[in-house]
């Protein structure tokens, strides 16, 4: 189960989905995630509905994505030759109701997650591919609150999702052959490629990277190395691209503390419950790269 | 922000050159040559890129847009000092 490869019954119909010019793409949730997945889908020619529950929130995006379409075009990593999908903003989750496929990108919180899928499932058409964007909580569980578990799917964007091309898709135990190549569809249609995992807590990628951070959070605490050693060993002995702390300031470190405390649960393993010097800077108000501070300085946070 | 005005004289080459090495001096904590290839030292993450850009507009009164918003502008102090100087001669015009 290496790729997006699905064995195609022929009476299974993939969801009117991955056409740029019918595609209408939910997004819930304007936080990191929801905003980068909303540039990526707008970047190759999508339109998006985009939702929050504050104002505040669905402006600060607006932003964010007019920046991140031109990050994306600077890197070569969006297409220059392709108009922008249409961005629409919204605080009512009942303006979801035609779109072809949903991502839901709200805080990795299972319960809070379960409340908005349970109310989107309710709000879109039957066979609708419902996404939900997650580090790591198991799709299985997520599927208990849906009205069509069938249409339920697991995706892992990386962040910036409009950057890094490649997205881990779980499939539940659930998830039906049409909601699969729906996903495919879609994730294509933004020149995405997705690698398809069983379900499982932190799924692939969280699992080996969040307890591997976690560790360097603790060996910065114990004093062997600071947070620039332990990168540049990171990154000039075995080849890590940005270090793992860098990494950390990129998840942003009240989402990793929420992503190991989610691990540390379902596996029952206390190395995963998030280092306190994690703990200590989240209480400091230090998230990482998005409040400008965190194991690094950024100096003045991207307006 | 630093907003010049048509009458206001345009700093020459040595002194962009001057403030941008200045900042990226003090942003990635080493000093930088004008012609050093800022993307193959690996100085420069694709994170940091963006930055640059904002802070480049910001500090010249200038949009980077269109077919200037290529990574290749901001390879290097010289290349980065080039294109503000061209932006800053030229009306602002998209594409």
């Amino acid at each position: 189960m290496s790729t997006m490869d699905v064995v195609v019954d022929p009476t299974v119909r993939r969801p009117n989905v991955g056409e740029p010019d019918t595609d209408r793409l939910a997004v819930v949730g304007a936080g990191v995630m929801g905003t980068g997945i909303a540039t990526l889908a707008v970047g190759h020619g999508i339109p998006v509905v985009l939702v929050d529950v504050s104002e505040e929130r669905l402006a600060e995006s607006r932003r964010q994505i007019q920046l991140g379409l031109r990050h994306g075009r600077l890197m070569g990593a969006l297409p220059a030759d392709v108009e922008t999908g249409v961005l629409t903003t919204t605080l009512s989750l009942d303006d979801i109701e035609s779109s072809t496929a949903v991502v839901e990108a709200v805080v990795e919180d299972a319960a809070v997650k379960e409340k908005v899928l349970a109310q989107a499932s309710a709000t879109v058409a039957a066979g609708t591919p419902l996404i939900s964007n997650t580090s790591g909580i198991p799709i299985a569980e997520l599927a208990e609150a849906v009205c069509r578990p069938a249409d339920l799917v697991g995706t892992h964007f990386m962040n910036p999702a409009y950057l890094i091309t490649m997205v881990e898709v779980v499939r539940g135990p659930a998830t039906s052959v049409a909601t699969m190549l729906g996903v495919h569809a879609l994730l294509g249609a933004m020149g995405r490629r997705g690698m398809v995992v069983a379900d499982s807590p932190g799924f692939v990628t969280s699992r080996l990277l969040h307890p591997m951070i976690n560790d360097a959070v603790r060996v910065v605490a114990d004093g062997v190395a600071d947070a620039e050693t332990v990168d540049e060993l990171m990154r000039g002995c075995l080849g890590h691209p940005t270090g793992p702390l860098r990494t950390a300031d990129l998840i942003g470190l009240d989402n990793l503390a929420d992503a190991l405390r989610l691990l540390a649960e379902r596996t029952g393993n206390d190395r995963h419950r998030p280092a306190q010097l994690l703990l200590d800077k989240i209480a400091a108000g230090e998230l990482g790269r998005k409040s400008g501070r965190g194991f690094y300085d950024y100096g003045k946070v991207l307006t | 922000m630093n907003v010049r005005t048509e009458q206001a004289t345009l700093p020459d080459s040595g002194t962009i050159e001057g403030e941008i090495g200045t900042y990226l001096d003090e942003r990635l904590n080493t000093t930088v040559d004008t012609e050093q290839d800022l993307f193959a030292s690996g100085l420069i993450s694709s994170m940091f890129a963006m930055e640059l850009v904002v802070h480049l507009e910001q500090s010249y009164g200038i949009a980077v847009i269109g077919r200037d918003l290529k990574l290749d502008n901001f390879r290097s102090v010289r290349r980065m000092t080039e294109l503000v100087l061209r932006l800053l001669d030229a009306p602002a015009t998209d594409g």
